[in-house]
């Protein structure tokens, strides 16, 4: 018997909880449409089932808040009152108390002593309130409308509907007269669902899931000995286990898929209670909700994408007045888009708000001392962005009371990077924001590029995963520029660091007289680079599986995969593998490094600095974050133009500043040497920096002391030994293109 | 008397050590290992117990002991932690023995560091001592954070 009840019980709030949340996004859907059946049909129908259930499982205090709730319902959903906000709220409140005693059900079994009479009193009100409730009404602008309907309740407001309403149960008219009558048939609605889906418990599918992936690995053995077999019978069954267990895979991979819609589903009600408390007017379009997604990854970004739209409509959506101002409608749209793109999903929160100031993020940095000022004025708008997915970052001027209390998009960012995505931001001042997100399909297994360093196989995720560079022969020795113990290869004319996998990892090397050098041009957080590996061998879908906590510190690792023939093969963490290589740190690294430098002129720092020789035999270097590329121009391209040097570049006109003295300028200009030119790329333009010859790239700690000897100079640093002059890239440039770092300035 | 427990037993050397029977999963042949770069020194790899990985925890490393010949296979003594299933690699596999408390002594505090870090202490057989070891802090890899600490310190 108690058995018996107990799984009544659970099945209950199964269905009860499933229920509630389609419920939040009927009730929002009905304000803007308050008179449409289809709608209040099945709002009713919802509570009708809870109420009838409860009085069946013996929950009176369930039962009396959903007896009112019904009975309201019923009177709106017969066209005898009309929904306004004051009703909304109301019942929305109900919803929220339903839903507490749920949680109080299966936390503890028992309902909770929660008190409901000002719930139930407010509900209560929802019919005769109106001429009495009415200067509590007017706080909203909304219910103007109803008040014109009390005096003759019953006929007029369903006139009106009956065209539009697509309601499938009966002609609208006849509706009024039969209030009673049309529970009866919208009881049969609910089973629908039930007869062509069921519910499995989660660890059980993780369990499926589990057994296939070793199901696949016998799969595997028994193919490769079917191989070697001149039994036609075994192969055939093999070829046929083969074809099974792959489809199996895929299935099994389905019943973990659930249609973000699951998530979105909570946030009509998030965004018309945000909207509430803001004081805005928003709109939502949700597009793409059957877009389906692994299971752990629809939990892993639930909190992130509430915490995005939070944002949009705290700080990004303005209210009615000054979006009038600004000429857009008063209504603020926010839209939420998922699509599969690329093997991943794509989602957007995009506001149509007052977009992000970058010149405030910028005074904002340097003020909460997350980047160097010096830093912050050479930052471009895209660098500058990015910034607000450092720690402690906020531009709301004050802290309401939704957000804004410096916890935020470092939180979204590091949730969604937890699962393998990406975050991404775009903005347009006084236009609106979107937040891009990437994430995996599924965690469990995952496209990867496998490769051979020092005698191992190690998994490169496809996400990761760029482009392939092979060298072969001659192109071996010459491609990769190894200066000074930093390796560099120009792909393409970009200087593409180098990583040399067995170095990192302490492996052993290919042999000297290699003859092929394999790139893999791979990508961690907006940070390019070349992993250097003995061999290539194929992209496979492996599955990802987790390490012992033993293993858990090396960030060098993602975790391992079993190969085919039952070997493990470990999963490079490219992220991992890039800081432990030193390659220029991502930005949050490289602005949290930098905040002990207190002035450009003195401290320590370390980045990689390109050295190179100019103005006679002066040693000089620069920051090489700053270099977009390095060419070679042959002296015959440059022209003269508005009494300066300039080349045709890249579709463009690229003004050159000469850092040799003019005796050998002119030396160079007749001799058939080609120029060594540092370019310098900022929102479109670029600018070229002859200097006499690029010696070097090196990363070490730069020691810099004050120097006045000359106003292009930064200072003077020793950098491998040598003294080495700093250029002040940015003054230089400044003085002779003036507004070349700052886009608005040029434009002005 | 209750206070028996009942120890697995294995080799290391000279040294026999016994584990409680409750952590032991299973006790297997030698399986072909994946290196793990950059691991601590006791790590000796990762192996593919039924779709499991699972760490292989080199216990002669752990003590210092000089490695086994090339000809000698290690054998695998899979262990139940809290933290996960680790594998311990030792020399060779004694039989399932039972002792009694009385038997049990603390560790001789002149026992080696390296020893007495990983025992909880001795029983003393009729022929031999029996070193219990201590299931967490066998596991437990000092050196691990080491390797990676280094290259934070490098960083800064």
């Amino acid at each position: 018997m108690a058995v018996e009840d107990d799984e009544i019980m659970r099945e209950f709030l199964l269905e009860s909880r499933e229920n509630l949340l389609g419920l939040d996004r009927d009730f929002v859907a009905l304000e803007q449409n308050p008179r449409d059946r289809a709608i209040l049909s099945r709002i009713f129908r919802c509570v009708h089932t809870i109420k009838g259930t409860s009085g069946f499982l013996n929950l009176p205090a369930l039962e009396k808040l959903t007896h009112i709730g019904e009975t309201q319902l019923s009177r709106l959903r017969d066209g005898e009152i009309l929904l306004d906000t004051h009703a909304t709220s109301a019942l929305l409140a109900m919803v929220d108390a339903v839903r507490r005693v749920l949680t109080s059900l299966e936390t503890t079994g028992a309902e909770g002593g929660e008190d409901f009479t000002s719930i139930i009193a407010e509900l209560a009100k929802i019919g005769q309130s109106v001429p009495a409730a009415a200067p509590v009404a007017a706080a909203a602008p909304v219910p103007a409308p109803t008040r014109e309907t009390p005096p003759a309740p019953e006929a007029k407001p369903q006139v009106t509907p009956a065209p539009a309403s697509p309601a499938p149960a009966a002609p609208a008219s006849p509706a009024p007269a039969f209030p009673t009558a049309v529970e009866a048939p919208a009881e049969p609605a609910v089973p629908n669902v039930a007869e062509t889906a069921i519910r499995v418990d989660v660890a059980l599918l993780d369990r499926v899931m589990n057994l296939v992936g070793e199901l696949v690995l016998a799969r595997n053995q028994i193919l490769q000995y079917g191989a070697r077999s001149t039994d036609t019978a075994l192969v055939n069954a093999s070829q046929r286990l083969n074809l099974l267990t792959t489809e199996l895979q895929a299935c099994a991979m389905k019943t973990r898929m659930q249609p973000i819609g699951n998530v979105w589903n909570r946030f009509p009600r998030v965004v018309r209670d945000l909207a509430n408390v803001c004081g805005k007017s928003v709109h939502l379009e949700l597009e793409g909700s059957n877009t389906e997604l692994d299971r752990s990854i629809i939990e892993a970004i639930k909190d992130p994408l509430i915490h995005a739209v939070r944002n949009a409509i705290d700080h990004g959506i303005e209210n009615a007045e000054r979006r009038v101002l600004a000429g857009k409608p008063p209504q603020g749209r926010l839209r939420l888009r998922a699509y599969h793109g690329g093997g991943q999903v794509n989602i957007e929160v995009s506001d149509d708000g007052g977009g992000i100031n970058v010149e405030k993020v910028r005074a904002r940095a340097v003020e909460r001392g997350l980047v160097a000022s010096e830093r912050a004025q050479r930052m471009n708008e895209r660098d500058l962005l990015q910034l607000i997915f450092l720690p402690g970052f906020s531009t709301a001027e004050s802290v309401s009371l939704v957000s804004g209390r410096g916890v935020g998009m470092d939180v979204v960012k590091f949730n969604i990077e937890k699962v393998g995505g990406t975050v991404d931001i775009a903005s347009r001042f006084g236009h609106g924001t979107t937040l891009k997100i990437k994430i995996p399909l599924t965690l469990a297994i995952i496209p990867a590029l496998l490769v051979t360093s020092g005698g191992e196989r190690f998994a490169i995720p496809q996400v990761n995963l760029l482009e392939l560079v092979r060298l072969e022969g001659a192109a071996s020795r010459r491609g990769i520029e190894s200066l000074h113990g930093t390796p560099l290869y120009r792909l393409r004319g970009n200087l593409l660091p180098l990583v040399f996998l067995n170095e990192v990892l302490d492996l052993p090397g290919p042999g000297p007289h290699a003859d092929v050098v394999n790139i893999v041009v791979v990508q961690a957080d907006e940070q390019k680079f070349g992993l250097v590996v003995d061999g290539i061998s194929d992209t496979e879908e492996i599955v990802v599986k987790p390490l012992g906590k033993e293993l858990k510190q090396l960030a060098v690792f993602a975790g391992a995969t079993i190969m085919g023939d039952g070997h493990v093969a470990l999963i490079i963490d490219v992220l991992g593998l890039a800081r432990r290589a030193h390659v220029v740190s991502p930005t949050r690294e490289r602005t949290l490094e930098e905040r002990p430098v207190s002035a450009p002129a003195s401290g320590v720092h370390r980045e990689p600095m390109l050295v190179f020789r100019a103005r006679g035999d002066a040693r000089m270097a620069l920051p090489l974050a700053l270099v977009s590329r390095l060419e070679e121009l042959a002296p015959s391209r440059v022209e003269r133009a508005g009494g300066r040097d300039v080349v045709q570049y890249r579709g463009g006109v690229m003004p050159l500043l000469w850092l040799v003295d003019d005796r050998s300028r002119a030396t160079r200009m007749t001799r058939e040497h080609p120029l060594h030119v540092v370019v310098f790329t900022e929102g479109g333009r670029s600018v070229g920096l002859v200097v006499d010859e690029i010696s070097d790239v090196i990363e070490e700690e730069v020691h810099v002391q004050a120097h006045a000897g000359s106003a292009d100079l930064l200072g003077i640093a020793v950098l491998a030994g040598r003294v080495t002059d700093l250029l002040d890239v940015r003054g230089l440039i400044e003085r002779h293109e003036p507004g070349f770092f700052d886009r608005r300035g040029a434009a002005a | 008397m209750t206070d028996t427990l009942q120890l697995c037993t294995f080799v290391l050397g000279e040294l026999a050590f016994g584990v409680e029977v409750k952590h032991v999963q299973e006790v297997m042949r030698f399986q072909p290992l994946t290196r793990v770069p950059l691991a601590s020194s006791n790590v000796r790899g990762i192996l593919n117990l039924r779709g499991q990985i699972v760490t292989a925890i080199d216990v002669r490393a752990r003590l210092g002991l000089p490695p086994l010949s090339d000809a000698q296979e290690p054998m695998n003594v899979v262990l139940r932690t809290a933290d996960g299933v680790v594998s311990l690699l030792v020399d060779d596999i004694g039989d399932v023995l039972e002792v009694g408390a009385a038997d049990f002594e603390r560790a001789p505090e002149t026992l080696a560091a390296v020893l007495r870090d990983i025992v909880h202490g001795v029983y003393k057989l009729e022929r031999r001592l029996l070193l219990l070891l201590d299931v967490t802090r066998v596991v437990a890899l000092k050196e691990t954070g080491d390797t990676d600490a280094s290259s934070v310190g490098d960083a800064a």
